[in-house]
């Protein structure tokens, strides 16, 4: 089967590539735009590594077929911080120690900044839900959740 | 050497820096083993056994390799054919024999998902539809999962030359039992004589993955010179470079190995699975090599630890004093001999101090894939049992959990059940750190229960390589061999910090390649940071004596009369005040006039790491329901020795809790009755998600090991020890039923409830 040519935005910038019909869009950004910041973990859409926002949905980019990525803007966890200045949630990440690994970071780091792009007010629980779909094998999630509210209360205060 | 500093003299160790790869981690940047790429790269793939155990007559590769695009297929006739040999290189022995035939199978294979063949081509598709070409023939044999029905007498046996070490006189029929062994004290005939009340029980643990989030990668090169580059990642480059050697039967000094950061291991990435293959396939079709498991391949083929059986007999007096205690452990090795039962057998019962012991165990292969470390190997399996025994003999004595502990606890001095005297140790500090939390304080409500449970771990030491650089600057560069798995360059460059007298953010420390920096054993056994530390505190204080010996030149005065003082060489005796100090800039300018550059090295074999012990508390609430088990409240008490960078021993200890909590509650290998596993993927396996949990709270206990500069234990290990039994016993409390077999799901928990 022939390729198909997929032009989409990626992190604010156009970029166009040649997508195996079958081929996923975690696979596309990874292996054709070298964006290999976006894990896989499972490739089944069960742990979220692959977490990345198109046209502002949070989505699981090894269950998107790369094709369907034409004329959407993608953002993934490269297109988080703003240059050289990092986001609040992963500057907390940081300071939190909420990563020891690592793996899991970029799908956490994508989803988190979804939900604080939702509500700068999440309870705990609703943190714990909402990134429920991330797996994280190192941290317990307890600092992830620690680094997750701190930013949200940054992003509060500079409101 | 050797002085633990006194803590409110330190000014790095124990604060809470950024690490210095975070950026790289939250921006994307960071390269994991799957991250890599070279030009002209080939894709690899794995064809695997669909049968639990069979003989492989013939494999036949010819359709394959004349599908459009493939390069090259190997098989184990691709490996030499080398005979069975122990040797000490990942977290624990392992035969090289074996382990080259869990690589790719010889002769036969053992389970489901045993690699037959590989194959690299130009894409992952032409390399996937090219799998299926490749022809293996095969005679099913029957086959045995579960670790009692292995042995019995007329299992079916996996391998003819496996004969039941440890038994006298030697078995002369070949057998499933590959090894037992056993560690005692005193005379528990005896003990059990002396006994007022006495606690049986009879205790399952079910095999869990480590689920490490990253898939096993690699990418290899051969050239056509031999020399071959491996990027992976794993918990040892030198680990990687011994097994690739072994296995292929070529030097060394001719295979480099550049350690990716990784993603996640907990003991399953101290053993190679994919390297050998890739480089079999570089080799033969003079090409890169990129081969990633997918995570079925990773449920199917790598891991996990041992599922256990631990029968458990106790007694004691009237007034708790433990007088006696019985143990026997059957674990499951999966497909060849070794797993964890001998540090299983060593750890469980080292949390007291008992005249009379006994612990005995079983080695079991069975048609599963072979065990891999995980966490404090063996010893969650058996501590699970003890600890449920011992809740048990709170229970019948009507006893708090925690007093009874402290009336048997092992204390220094403590001659343990598996030989060495236990000095330094701080379990009973961590007991009365429970029992004074705020958490031991909180009244529970209906349906809820509470669990206290212990667990030990050796942590050990062992070999470790630093190189120490100081820059033209004045900035320093450590670089170790220890692939930094939870944060350990950060606890290296503090260590250096410290040492130096410099602030941590003129330190950067890296993980080196096996050609750059000298042999490091293993990210494993909570070894790092003591080990790998004290190489690095030690290359500092050679580089700290080329420093004064610098500024001895500049100065023109004895090196003995210059002193090291906060990052700055000071004159002093006589000399004192005579020329104003000289910072490790002012001595890296002048290098190359005072003798070139300034490098020192350290290479040790650590002796002497601390024992780890800790305490957890567990709260859960029971729905009758559905018989789902909430955990409400979890508090992890541990002595650390000294903490370096709090945030990090605590997240270790926070995540082998979970783990923990997982094992206990929901995670299991479900095989069907042709031994074929069930539930290889993410979403049937389950490891616990973050709306399962509630935060978990840390108690560092800080019981300073003198053989370390600054008072290094090890954390990793020990958090993962104590979990199960804390769940059960208070799952117990909540229900007033034993769960003795783990998980403890919903449907187990509803039937004993309904049993009731
Ligand atoms: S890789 Fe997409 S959810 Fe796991
Ligand atoms: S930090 Fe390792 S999986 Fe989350």
């Amino acid at each position: 089967m022939s390729k198909i040519h997929v032009t989409a935005t990626i992190n604010g910038e156009v970029a166009e590539f040649l997508a195996e019909p079958s081929q996923s869009l975690l696979d596309a950004l990874r292996d054709n735009l070298r964006l290999t910041g976006s894990k896989e973990g499972c490739g089944t859409g069960d742990c979220g590594a692959c977490s990345v926002m198109v046209d502002g949905r949070l989505m699981c980019s090894c269950l998107m077929l790369a094709p369907e990525a034409q004329g959407k803007s993608i953002v993934t966890v490269e297109g988080i911080a703003n240059g050289e200045k990092l986001h609040p949630v992963q500057q907390k990440f940081l300071e939190h120690a909420a990563l020891q690994c690592g793996f899991c970071t970029p799908g956490l780091i994508v989803a988190a900044k979804a939900l604080l792009d939702r509500t700068l007010e999440p309870t705990d629980t609703e943190i714990r839900y909402w990134l429920a779909g991330n797996l994280c094998r190192c941290t317990g999630y307890d600092k992830i959740v620690r680094a997750v509210q701190d930013a949200a209360a940054e992003l509060r205060a500079a409101r | 050497m050797n002085v633990v500093a006194n803590k409110t003299d330190l000014k790095v160790v124990g604060t809470r820096p950024i690490r210095p790869d975070g950026v790289d981690k939250v921006t994307g940047r960071a390269t994991f083993g799957a991250d890599f790429f070279l030009p002209g790269m080939l894709v690899g793939r794995i064809k695997r056994s669909p049968h639990a155990h069979a003989k492989i007559i013939k494999i036949d590769a010819t359709k394959a390799l004349a599908h459009p695009g493939v390069k090259a297929v190997v098989t184990s006739a691709d490996f030499p054919n080398i005979p069975s040999e122990e040797a000490f290189v990942g977290e624990g022995p392992t035969n090289f024999r074996d382990l080259s035939r869990n690589c790719l199978a010889r002769d036969k294979v053992l389970y489901e998902g045993h690699a037959v063949a590989g194959i690299a081509a130009l894409t992952a598709e032409a390399a996937e539809a090219a799998l299926d070409l490749i022809e293996v023939t095969y005679e099913v044999l029957p086959h045995v999962i579960d670790v009692e029905d292995a042995m019995a007498d007329n299992a079916p046996i996996l391998h003819d030359d496996i004969f039941t070490q440890g038994v006298d006189p030697k078995p002369t029929k070949a057998s499933n039992v590959a090894k037992r062994v056993q560690f005692a004290k005193g005379d528990i005939a005896a003990g059990f004589a002396q006994a007022d009340v006495i606690i049986e029980g009879r205790y399952t643990t079910q095999p869990v993955h480590q689920a490490y989030i990253e898939p096993h990668a690699c990418v290899v090169s051969v050239a056509a010179d031999g020399q071959s580059t491996v990027w992976c990642s794993s918990q040892g480059q030198f680990m990687v470079r011994a097994f690739t050697s072994k296995v292929l039967g070529v030097d060394m000094s001719s295979i480099r190995v550049t350690p990716a950061e990784i993603g996640g291991g907990f003991g399953g990435k101290t053993l190679v699975y994919l390297e050998p293959v890739a480089y079999a396939l570089s080799r033969q079709c003079g090409k890169p090599v990129k081969m990633v498991m997918s995570r079925e391949e990773v449920f199917r083929a790598s891991g996990p630890t041992s599922g256990g059986t631990v029968e458990v007999k106790i007694g004691a007096k009237n007034d708790g004093t433990i007088v006696a205690a019985d143990v026997v452990l059957k674990f499951q090795a999966g497909a060849f001999a070794g797993s964890p039962v001998a540090p299983g057998a060593m750890c469980c019962l080292a949390m007291y101090d008992l005249e009379h012991a006994r612990v005995v165990g079983y080695d079991v292969v069975s048609n599963r894939p072979k065990v891999a470390a995980y966490r404090a190997p063996g010893a969650p399996i058996s501590t699970f049992g003890v600890e449920c025994a011992v809740d048990e003999l709170a229970r019948k004595l009507n006893m708090d959990p925690i007093e009874l502990r402290l009336k048997n606890a092992a204390k220094n001095g403590t001659k343990a059940v598996y030989g060495p005297t236990l000095t330094n140790i701080g379990l009973i500090e961590t007991l009365e750190a429970a029992k004074n939390s705020a958490h031991y304080k909180i009244p529970l409500g209906k349906n809820q229960g509470r669990g206290i449970a212990t667990g030990f771990w050796f942590n050990i030491g062992g070999e470790s390589s630093a190189t120490i650089h100081i820059n033209e600057d004045g900035t320093a560069v450590v670089a170790t061999g220890s692939p930094d798995i939870g944060g350990s360059r950060a606890s290296m460059a503090m260590m250096a910090a410290e040492t130096l007298g410099i602030p941590y953010d003129k330190v950067r420390a890296i993980v080196a390649d096996t050609s750059s920096v000298g042999f490091t054993f293993v990210t494993g056994g909570s070894r790092v940071t003591f080990a790998t530390g004290m190489a690095t505190v030690q290359a500092t204080e050679n580089v700290i004596g080329q420093l004064r010996q610098r500024a001895a030149m500049i100065w023109d005065i004895p090196v003995d009369a210059v002193e090291w003082k906060d990052g700055e060489a000071v004159p002093a005796g006589s000399n004192a005040g005579k020329f104003p100090p000289l910072t490790l800039a002012d001595i890296a300018l002048k290098a190359a006039r005072t003798g070139g550059p300034i490098v020192a090295e350290s290479a040790v074999n650590a002796q002497g790491a601390g024992p780890g012990f800790a305490t957890h508390i567990c709260d859960v609430e029971v729905d009758p329901e559905t018989g789902y088990t909430q955990i409400l409240r979890y508090t992890s008490i541990q002595d650390v020795g000294r903490a370096i960078h709090p945030s990090y021993v605590e997240g270790q200890i926070q995540g082998g809790a979970v783990q923990g909590i997982g094992w206990a509650l929901n995670e299991e290998y479900v095989y069907d009755k042709n031994g074929k596993l069930d539930n290889a993927s993410f979403l049937d396996y389950r490891v616990p998600v973050a709306s399962d949990l509630p935060m978990i709270d840390a108690i560092l206990v800080e019981v300073p090991n003198p053989r370390h500069p600054y008072g290094v234990k090890g954390v990793g290990e020990v958090p993962i020890v104590p979990p199960m039994a804390a769940v059960s016993n208070a799952v117990r409390g909540a229900i007033g039923i034993r769960m003795p077999d783990l998980p403890i799901n919903p449907p187990k928990v509803r039937a004993a409830i309904d049993a009731k």
